[in-house]
């Protein structure tokens, strides 16, 4: 009780003795432990030796004889550094063409006058409602097309255009006062150099905002790069994952299971404790993406 | 000659402002051009992953091949007909449906719960928060990793602590019953802390001195969330509603490491089984035609709402 007065210190007098808040906040206390527990498990149950048998692997008590095998055993079958390459290669060489393509199309808009303006804008507004998930039966006849089934370029081509990014970095460049612009117009600095020098530089928390909707929607992809990745070793660690899920499973080997999720999500984990405000704020941008 | 002779005035008089126009015209797209050169680079993409692919899918839904190996043939709405009549899709439909209820109506709910508790910024709050919010970072296939074990029959955490206290203990992803709820809570639990994101968002724009008044007032909780609070939130609520239903329709990935769908197509989902189609039957005119059609299900309700909401902010 003392703990709970002590939250509500700076709650509003009048509400200070109603007893529903209260419950409410207790509630969600034991819900955010219920939601922690399947990361929990996944802790204890990387540590646990494989001589405690089957029975004890769902015990949420931390082993007294911790161990680092399911760790070594995971990243010996999984082939994981060559999943982690993969994954990384993919998320930043859609990152850097997106940045490249959302750029220019979110100063167009944002700063220029021309013909047909509002349509393109609808053009690029309707990519939003077309979920790019949905159209992955078309899109991999197109990848196929183009000679680049089971690769990882084909991976990352459907990405390369985002309405989202678009928006993004056109509010970010309408804040922009165009005063900087002019100063740089009357020293001759070319449409270029100004979005190189003058946007860019400026609108550096919203690409960062960008770069992490943008990262972590990539990594998880999943059903994608599984359409169109077929060699093993050109597979992300999302499909990876999967496929060293699948025969962990019917090993039983969970606490194998269990240190390879651990490994692919720590990265993102991290991440996210590091970074923890840019994130909540980004995602709450994203929105549809 | 006489007929000709007035004629030839006025379309002279007329040839100079076309031309004017024309003139102006090409003026403006020159103009324009930077602009275009500009956006090239997104349209180019946009055009063959977004509008090619569509173009793509509407086309493939109009062929089908006799066997595997024949050559394609024109069927018109056949493969629609086809699809529509296939109980593997109906079966598809009707689960995406009560997955769709069955996962947005709990994880909006609670995202409510966890905002409206959550509202306050400290270092306790902040915590909960992140706590909450960790399952909206991994992939669903992680997080379907760990759940594959949460649910394992017997020994798995869910019958571990639970599981003893049930007079028979259910087999959570074989039960043709079960299955589909066990696939809805992994959503929840994946999804609710992003929509709480929103309706924290959402309380910032609460006015104060409205909720100071009810105070003074003496509203009690309920009062102020239904007649402050909820009204306020109408908004956040029609968006979190819209991207729950986009993610009912599109995270489909725990179906595919769980259960494929299974047992007996009890998990079975529309994009799920658009991937068996073109992946697993090599079915790309089935696959098209199930494609288009879930495509104009989502733009109408996309419309609606995006309709719905446009109205509410022009009636107010």
């Amino acid at each position: 009780m003392k703990l709970i007065d002590a939250l509500t210190r700076d709650a509003p007098l009048a509400t200070r003795n109603e007893i529903t808040p209260k419950l409410g906040f207790a509630l969600t206390v034991l819900l955010a432990l219920a939601w922690l527990i399947p990361f929990l498990w996944m802790g204890v149950a990387t540590l646990r030796p494989a001589s405690d048998g089957i029975n004890l692997m769902a015990e949420l008590m931390p082993s007294l004889k911790p161990t680092l095998d399911n760790i070594r055993d995971a990243w010996e079958i999984g082939d994981f550094p060559r999943y982690f390459l993969n994954t990384t290669i993919i998320c930043t060489g859609i990152l850097l063409v997106q940045f490249f393509t959302i750029t220019l199309a979110g100063f167009a808009f944002a700063r220029l006058d021309f013909a047909g303006k509002s349509p393109i804008f609808y053009l690029f507004l309707m990519q939003l409602m077309l979920v790019p998930v949905l159209l992955i039966v078309p899109n991999l006849r197109i990848i196929a097309q183009f000679g680049l089934y089971d690769t990882l370029a084909g991976v990352m081509m459907p990405f390369f255009a985002s309405a989202f990014g678009t928006f993004l970095m056109r509010q970010a460049f309408e804040a922009i006062p165009t005063e900087l612009e002019d100063a740089a117009l009357i020293d001759g600095a070319s449409l270029i150099q100004r979005i190189r020098h003058i946007y860019v530089p400026l609108s550096i928390p919203s690409f960062s905002a960008f770069a992490i909707i943008s990262v972590t929607s990539h990594w998880n992809d999943f059903l994608w790069p599984l359409m169109v990745i077929n060699s093993p070793d050109k597979r992300p660690l999302t499909v990876g994952l999967s496929v060293f899920t699948a025969t962990a499973e019917g090993t039983q080997a969970w606490g194998t299971i269990a240190a390879g999720t651990l490994m692919v999500i720590a990265p993102l984990l991290i991440t996210f404790l590091v970074f923890q405000k840019r994130f909540i704020s980004s995602f709450i941008t994203s929105g549809i993406k | 000659m006489s007929l000709a002779e007035p004629a030839a005035l006025p379309v002279a008089a007329v040839v100079s402002p076309r031309s004017h126009i024309v003139a102006r015209f090409s003026a403006r797209l020159k103009a324009s051009l930077p602009a275009y050169l500009l956006l090239l680079p997104s349209l180019i993409f946009l055009a063959l992953f977004t509008y090619g692919a569509m173009g793509r899918v509407l086309i493939d839904a109009l062929y089908q091949r006799a066997t595997p190996k024949a050559p394609l043939r024109f069927v018109g709405l056949d493969n629609i007909a086809a699809v529509l009549a296939d109980p593997a899709f109906t079966g598809a439909v009707v689960n995406n449906l009560i997955y769709a209820v069955g996962t947005a109506v709990p994880s909006i709910g609670l995202a409510l719960l966890f905002a409206l508790a959550l509202a306050r910024t400290n270092a306790v709050t902040s915590a909960l928060r992140a706590a909450l919010f960790l399952p909206v970072l991994i992939p669903m296939v992680a997080a379907s990793a760990l759940f594959l074990f949460i649910f394992l029959p017997n020994v798995g955490l869910l019958d571990y602590y639970i599981g003893r206290l049930l007079p028979v203990v259910p087999n959570w992803l074989g039960d043709p019953d079960i299955a589909l709820y066990a696939i809805m809570i992994i959503t929840i639990w994946k999804n609710a802390g992003y929509y709480m994101l929103f309706f924290l968002a959402g309380l910032q724009a609460v006015p104060g001195d409205v909720m100071e008044a009810a105070h003074l007032d003496g509203a009690g909780p309920y009062q102020r969330l239904r007649y402050i609070i909820l009204p306020e939130l109408k908004p956040t609520f029609l968006f979190v509603i819209v991207i729950a239903t986009l993610n009912a329709v599109t995270q489909v990935d725990h179906v595919f490491v769980m259960t494929k769908g299974g047992p007996s197509n009890a998990t079975n989902l529309v994009l799920f089984y658009i991937y068996q189609q073109a992946v697993e039957h090599y079915d790309i005119g089935m696959a098209s035609a199930a494609t288009l059609l879930t495509l104009a299900a989502l733009m109408a309700l996309t419309a609606l709402s995006f309709r719905t909401m446009a109205n509410r902010e022009g009636g107010a």
